[in-house]
């Protein structure tokens, strides 16, 4: 995803959310998974690599802490499947990890940090159609940055931020980047 | 990555981890239900091969296919080759078909590199004469790797206690090791007929890029002129060298390609440098057996030792077509390269 590119050390970012707003967000977002989905029973939480596997995980350790329900949690790399691969240089691919339970009759909710275009998240229910048949599929942002070029709208949303679309936005996330804050950058500069 | 895949030297050590990450998270999809991917669709790969060979061929075939490459299979018996088209014309044809990829099988050495002369697409050496067999050193170093380092990529195939590495996202060039391990330190013993076989100079190269310590051991007549300049170390002792091997790869005796007496008998050989059970008892503990195929069961390799626990040899079968799929999908899932002046 173009708008979740290396965070630059140093750089004179503006934080729009700090490790506290961002844990309430995803305390708030569990709560929501298991008010829609009337107690989670039947929920897998898929993370779309790379910071999308991570938000998955605390969400599922928090349903967890709320209602001590195990839920699946695994991970949905969505490289192979997404329409502008040929735009750039064949690019690593992203783990992909299913639960042992599958997916097939499940309600799956789809993790990443940042929407955008949405066109990570075609990708990812074009990934979703090969190991299964889920009863439904949702979506859960960390943020939502507007600019959609696709008929996709999240479920459940961390913080809505409109954004211009010469800035970036960053997320870190402690797992990957030592710290948990998501910035916004102007990258015309 | 270079544009094509002629030699094991053309990867730099990122590019072969890179390869072996990919054909990592690639593995996965063999235990799927449906194994295909959208990703190469349209894209047409053309399997040329000159020389017989039924495991390379459906290997690259069942991985392009896995791909949703369309695959067209061109072999010289029968075809225009047989009715004396030279090997360029025949690129031409490939060309004007359109191929974005062609996979060469052919008994000259370095007819792949002059393929990639003549051709838009990449070319993917399939073994060229004695010269080189890239694809077939990518996949017994993925083999060594699953086996005896564990797997690479991101912390494991629990994947949800690993630790996603920071490199992960970015470098759309794609040329970074993702912190998948390489092979430092692994004791490789190659055996056998090193002269005359490709397998071996492509795995000396892409080994001893990967950090393992490789060592040749043949009798005298089997050793290449020029070995003394290749990266790896050279003994005519198999006996000396087992115990301290954590990977002991068996080379096929190449009677076709013999146009001399290398040794005097192949029960001599066979007693010198084949591996038997009393040999493979003299492995250390988690040493694993390797062999390229096609065997000659009783020359190079017992039957007993081919068939037991530490024979990867199967494995290496299966590990083929997710290796060539990672190799397919890195020269063709991206850009195109720009083209180059005909």
């Amino acid at each position: 995803m173009g708008a979740t590119r290396h965070p630059v050390a140093g750089r004179d970012g503006l934080a729009v959310l700090d490790a506290e707003e961002i844990r309430r967000a995803l305390t708030r977002i569990a709560h929501e998974i298991l008010e829609r989905t009337h107690g989670g029973g039947e929920v897998v939480l898929l993370g779309i690599p790379t910071r999308g596997v991570p938000l998955a995980r605390r969400l599922a350790a928090r349903i967890g802490e709320f209602e001590g329900l195990e839920v699946p949690c695994g991970s949905l790399d969505v490289t192979m499947h997404r329409d502008d691969l040929r735009l750039r240089p064949a690019r690593a691919l992203g783990r992909t990890d299913l639960p042992a339970s599958g997916v097939d009759g499940k309600t799956v909710v789809l993790v990443d940090d940042v929407l955008y275009s949405g066109r990570t998240v075609r990708a990812a229910l074009d990934a979703l159609t090969d190991p299964g048949r889920p009863q439904a599929v949702q979506l859960a942002v960390l943020v939502d940055r507007g600019h959609r070029e696709l008929p996709i709208r999240a479920d459940y949303v961390g913080k809505n931020l409109p954004t211009s679309q010469r800035e970036v936005v960053h997320v870190l996330l402690a797992e990957v980047d030592a710290q948990d804050a998501v910035m916004i950058s102007d990258e015309g500069k | 990555m270079k544009r094509h895949l002629i030699s094991a030297a053309d990867l730099s050590r990122g590019d072969a981890l890179l390869i072996l990450d990919t054909a990592e998270e690639l593995a996965s999809l063999a235990d799927r239900p449906i194994k295909k991917l959208p990703t190469l669709r349209g894209r047409t790969v053309v399997n040329l091969f000159f020389e017989d060979s039924t495991r390379t061929r459906i290997s690259f075939e069942a991985a392009a296919k896995r791909l949703s490459a369309d695959v067209i299979n061109f072999s010289a018996k029968g075809s225009s080759v047989a009715k004396g088209e030279s090997l360029k014309d025949t690129a031409l044809t490939l060309e004007a078909m359109g191929a974005d990829a062609v996979v060469i099988r052919h008994s000259a050495s370095g007819a792949a590199h002059r393929l990639a002369g003549w051709v838009r697409g990449s070319v993917v050496n399939a073994g060229d004469g004695t010269h080189e067999h890239p694809t077939q050193a990518l996949l017994d170093a993925f083999t060594i790797r699953r086996r005896l380092v564990g797997r690479g990529g991101l912390g494991g195939r629990g994947g949800l206690g690993g630790k996603a590495s920071p490199q992960d996202r970015g470098d759309p060039g794609g040329s970074s090791p993702r912190g998948g391990t390489a092979l430092d330190g692994i004791r490789v013993t190659i055996v056998g007929d090193v002269l005359h076989s490709r397998v071996a100079r492509s795995n000396v190269l892409l080994l001893s890029t990967l950090g393992a310590e490789v060592t040749l051991a043949a009798p005298p007549t089997l050793l290449p002129l020029a070995v003394d300049t290749w990266p790896c170390a050279v003994s005519y002792d198999l006996d000396t060298e087992l115990p301290k091997s954590d990977v002991v790869m068996m080379l096929r005796v190449q009677q076709e390609r013999m146009t001399a007496a290398y040794f005097p008998s192949v029960r001599e050989y066979s007693r010198r440098y084949g591996l038997d059970a009393a040999r493979m008892a003299r492995l250390p503990e988690h040493a694993i057996v390797m062999h390229p195929g096609p065997m000659n069961r009783g020359v190079e390799i017992a039957a007993e030792v081919a068939d037991s626990v530490r024979s990867t040899i199967v494995e290496q079968v299966a590990n083929g077509v997710t290796t060539r799929m990672a190799v397919l999908y890195l020269l063709l899932g991206g850009t195109e390269f720009p083209e180059v002046a005909p």
